[in-house]
């Protein structure tokens, strides 16, 4: 037994050792297997491998270019870019959005409405591995505790942006628009390639009329990212080109005292220098704070501000259309004598009343009584209706409307302003295309002061004036000043040389200028109530339009609900001499022209000639920032 | 000679021989040791830029390798006539445990693998019987004829198939299979004809297709086929597969450097520091880094083989040679399946995974190999 099994061991330790040799010798073999299959994986293939793991880690990312500035005319800063950090999602690194969305609410304050914003921008059409913004406008306390959480949150981003800024919100709202998200609509317009990088587009106002300049190009980077997306580090970096920096002829001071003068009436105003046709203040009130639109405004207050009676976001300027009123009348003093229809020893008694030959209708003159006989001169200081009935029932509507289309009037006058109307200069054929019904020679009579058909805006008006006060000069109204400095380029303001507007008889100028100098200067002038202490010689014309027909009826203004009121207008411009400033303002439903919109005129008018009072700096302007607020507000 | 007589022979020191030197008097075998610490060592290099540069990760990688360390000093001073002594209730206890699981085992990660004691402490029997298993079958095969006859190799398969099936059950398909191989080593070593070796292989080739059929769940298979085919989902199923080849091939022969690995760090390997740490391993240090490791394993195999090969009795020739190919298994399926040539399966690389059981059971083996090579008795030699 025992001697069995010390003979056992022995066969039983050579047997072992033999499977020990055959083991030994599995275990080199499978070994350099292995090592096979490495040397295949890191030096044959090695080049594929390195490629994917490049390809994993390094992306190329569209950099988005620094949109231009706008400044005023002395260099003010009227729209900048600002850093403003927003909290960004890549949904492809996300697996539990809603579990997501419900870590960050614990973190930063984040609205329903955000989340419905965003998932609605998640769905949109993008580029896969684009970031879609969840929040904007972090607090310095939110980044921070982004950041601590980071490490968690993965697929979650801050993110610094240049975002636009209006310092001056609600004073420029009309004139510079403002950017917004592309969305769909813009999507289609814009070269997705140029916009690849590129998150917000001028909606409105010179924001887009200008938006190639003000765009630039954009850049490229290689960026190695890791697994959850996030950018680690840029690799290589193509710059953008930055977009062109544009001036405009605005003075924001201008628009600053144009808009106090409004005292918060609705109404417009449009300067205007004559010798240029650049653009010195364009109001529109009210106005609204376009910082709200850039990154989205809420419902609640976009429908406050589509909804509200005053329609703030409706452009009065140059989208307003209004009954000229007695404005037109110097226009047609010119078209009158020029066409030889009236001369200036021409007297017409003015009853208070006119009748048409063989009619009883009466149109009436703003004066009971009227104004007994009067020469053209009379009619434009005193404002005299009859002689305009008699004149314009004299030249007939074909040889008014060719005078006024040379005015500018029935078709959009500036060359920079998006979406301007055209008014309304009727004709017969016109009258027959729209209304379906011929021409009266009633009508006629009602173009004469500027009523019935006849519709203009406010920068009409003030192109037209603008016309009067050059002697003929047509220069088309512009915003646009330079470029990065330098004059705009041939294909951005075509120097529209429209011919001038000649008369037979230059003086003839001289007589209509004359007596729009009476209307504010003269003892009987309609805007004598403004010439209190002025120092220059001005020429305006008043005027107020009918919002609604009063057929022959007594009517007392006080009696009319504010908003059946007339329109208060005045065009003017100033030295009458050699001017400077033409102007139109349009007050609504502010009564008669002479005591609504007159002062108004003076003020702007006043500033531009005798300067800006001492406070105004040229970079900024008290008051007037202060009442933009911030965009987080 | 009665075996009374050898007992206390062996447990009289003084009978001992080779005990010279510091290593001697602690039971330590100096190659093997240096073997495991070039391993060890080079996993917490590879760990520390894994990790992301983690010095927390290491340190506790650290405290575990010290822990595993004393437990392998421990288990190194035991005579294995000890060892031969307790197996059978190691593995009974270790069977009964297994069982217990099944019916109060902790439930983790959608399987049941873990048993509280309560107040004590909370343990995997399936960790305990990676030791159990050969320490029983070599305890068993030992006391019957060698080469075994066919009773003796019926009874070591049911004593491996009882654990594993009920690890199986839990279901941890991967321990089980690499329990079974444990106990299937020892069969071998045995002196397993070579005739039913191959019968055993061509058995399991033709039942594969049944297997795949009604033996398999369906992740199962899916691993096996994103095995075969991993462009085939490459951001779902066969993003570890594809990742970890991307970071190893990219690699190249040298490496991007220490720390330099951009699919570890931009997190595009998952388990960088655990399960695929090879990956990264390769991907800073290149071909030559994987051949450096590589070569220290077969080194740690081929002492362990040696080791057995030396040993004084059946028993521990056979515990020694199964604890040692066992470790082998494990690198096998852990580089295999870092590289994209097994499916995915969690197991660790041994002593370089980031993790504290699988290092400790690692180094309770070693012990035990260093106990049978050092307490050696004199009627051998």
């Amino acid at each position: 037994m025992h001697w069995g099994t010390l003979r056992d061991t022995v066969q039983e330790k050579q047997l072992f050792q033999g499977r020990a040799f055959v083991a030994t010798l599995g275990v080199v073999v499978i070994t350099l297997l292995l090592l096979g299959r490495f040397y295949y994986l890191q030096v044959i293939a090695h080049e594929t491998y390195t490629t994917m793991s490049d390809r994993n880690r390094v992306q190329v990312q569209p950099v988005s270019p620094t949109r231009g500035l706008i400044y005023d005319r002395n260099g003010v800063l009227l729209a900048e870019n600002r850093p403003v950090f927003s909290l960004t999602i890549l949904p492809e690194r996300v697996d539990d959005m809603k579990a997501l969305l419900e870590d960050i609410q614990k973190i930063v304050d984040v609205r329903e409405e955000d989340i419905e914003n965003f998932r609605r921008r998640v769905k949109e059409r993008r580029r896969p591995f684009k970031a879609v913004a969840l929040r904007y406008h972090l607090t310095e306390a939110e980044i921070a505790r982004l950041a601590v959480n980071r490490h968690r949150l993965p697929g979650v981003e801050t993110d610094a942006r240049l975002v636009r800024y209006y310092p001056y919100g609600k004073l420029t709202s009309h004139v510079l628009g403002y950017v917004g998200r592309i969305n769909q609509q813009d999507m289609q317009r814009l070269d997705p390639v140029r916009y690849a990088g590129t998150h917000y587009t001028g909606k409105t106002g010179l924001e887009r009329v200008y938006e190639d300049e003000l765009h630039g190009n954009v850049g490229y980077q290689n960026v190695e990212t890791n697994a959850r997306g996030r950018v680690m580090r840029v690799l290589q970096r193509e710059d953008p080109e930055p977009g062109r920096d544009l001036a405009i002829n605005l003075d924001i001071r201008l628009q600053h005292i144009a808009k106090q003068a409004m005292d918060g009436r609705r109404g417009a105003i449009v300067a205007i220098n004559p010798k240029t046709g650049g653009i010195l203040a364009q109001v529109s009130t009210p106005g609204f704070n376009t910082n709200k639109f850039v990154t989205g405004i809420d419902h609640e207050s976009y429908a406050r501000l589509r909804d509200s009676k005053d329609t703030p976001l409706f452009n009065r300027a140059t989208r307003g259309q209004y009954p000229p009123g007695s404005t037109v009348k110097p226009f047609l003093a010119i078209a009158g004598l020029d066409s030889d229809t009236v001369t200036r020893s021409r007297v017409v008694h003015d009853p208070g009343y006119y009748q048409l030959p063989n009619s009883s209708q009466v149109f009436r003159n703003w004066k009971r009584g009227g104004h007994g006989d009067t020469t053209l001169s009379d009619a434009i200081s005193l404002s005299s209706d009859t002689y305009f009935y008699d004149m314009a029932h004299e030249m007939g509507v074909t040889l008014m409307a060719d005078y006024l289309g040379r005015f500018g009037f029935g078709a959009p006058a500036a060359l920079d302003v998006r979406n301007e109307r055209a008014g309304i200069l009727p004709t017969p054929e016109w009258k027959r295309r729209v209304q379906g019904e011929v021409w009266y020679p009633g009508d006629s009579v009602n173009m004469g002061i500027g009523q019935g058909y006849f519709l203009a805006t406010p920068m009409q008006l003030a192109a037209a004036t603008s016309v009067l006060a050059s002697r003929g000069d047509r220069l088309a109204p512009r915003h646009l000043r330079s470029v990065n400095g330098e004059l705009p380029a041939h294909h951005l303001l075509p120097d529209l040389v429209r011919p001038p507007l000649e008369l037979d008889r230059e003086s003839d100028w001289d007589y209509v200028i004359d007596a729009m100098v009476d209307v504010v200067h003269s003892s009987e002038g309609t805007a004598r109530g403004i010439n209190r202490g002025l120092e220059y010689k001005m020429a305006g014309k008043t005027g107020t339009s009918q919002v609604f027909s009063l057929d022959g009826g007594e009517y007392e203004e006080d009696e009319l609900k504010e908003r059946m009121k007339d329109h208060g207008l005045f065009i003017a411009f100033a030295p009458a001499e050699d001017p400077e400033i033409a102007v139109s303002v349009l007050v609504e439903n502010g009564g008669s022209g002479s005591s609504s919109a007159a002062p108004v005129a003076r003020q702007v008018v006043d500033a531009w000639i005798n300067g800006f009072p001492e406070v105004m700096t040229k970079q900024a302007i008290p008051g007037a920032m202060q009442e933009s607020e911030l965009p987080d507000e | 000679m009665s075996k009374e007589f050898v007992r206390q022979m062996a447990l009289d020191p003084d009978h001992f021989e080779r005990r010279q030197g510091l290593m001697g008097r602690m039971h330590l075998d100096p190659w093997l040791l240096l073997l495991l610490l070039g391993v060890m060592g080079f996993g917490l290099v590879v760990l520390f830029s894994a990790s992301e540069n983690s010095a927390a990760t290491v340190e506790a990688q650290l405290i575990r390798m010290g822990v595993a360390f004393v437990v392998m000093l421990f288990f190194a001073q035991i005579d294995p006539l000890l060892y031969r002594r307790w197996s059978p209730l190691l593995y009974l206890a270790g069977t009964l445990a297994l069982v217990a699981v099944m019916f109060f085992g902790v439930e983790s990660g959608g399987a049941q693998r873990w048993l509280n004691i309560p107040g004590v402490t909370r343990f995997q029997p399936s960790e305990l019987m990676k030791i159990g298993v050969p320490l029983m079958t070599a305890w068993y095969l030992s006391k019957q004829h060698i080469p075994p006859r066919t009773m003796a190799i019926l009874g070591t398969v049911v004593l491996i198939a009882v654990p594993s099936a009920l690890i199986a059950n839990q279901p941890d398909l991967g321990t089980a299979l690499l329990v079974a191989a444990s106990g299937l080593f020892v069969l071998f070593l045995a002196g397993l004809s070579w005739k039913l070796i191959t019968a055993m292989v061509m058995l399991a080739g033709l039942s594969a297709p049944a297997v795949w059929l009604y033996g398999m769940r369906d992740y199962q298979k899916e691993r096996i086929l994103t095995l075969l085919n991993p462009g085939s989902d490459p951001l779902g199923a066969g993003w570890n597969i594809t990742q970890s080849k991307t970071a190893i091939g990219s690699g190249g022969m040298h490496g991007k450097g220490w720390g330099e690995s951009t699919q570890a760090s931009l997190d595009f390997l998952p388990e960088s520091h655990t399960d695929f740490i090879v990956a990264v391993l390769a991907e800073e240090f290149g071909f030559i880094g994987v051949t450096i490791l590589l070569t220290l394993y077969a080194l740690i195999v081929i002492r362990g083989l040696f080791i057995a090969s030396a040993a004084q009795s059946s028993f521990s020739r056979l515990l020694a040679g199964g604890i040692t190919l066992t470790f082998f298994i494990y690198v096998l399926v852990n580089v295999s399946m870092v590289s994209g040539l097994a499916p995915v399966v969690g197991v660790p690389l041994p002593l370089v995974s980031f993790g504290g059981t699988s290092i400790v059971t690692l180094m309770v083996g070693f012990g035990i190999l260093m106990a049978i090579h050092t307490h050696r008795r004199m009627l051998e030699s």
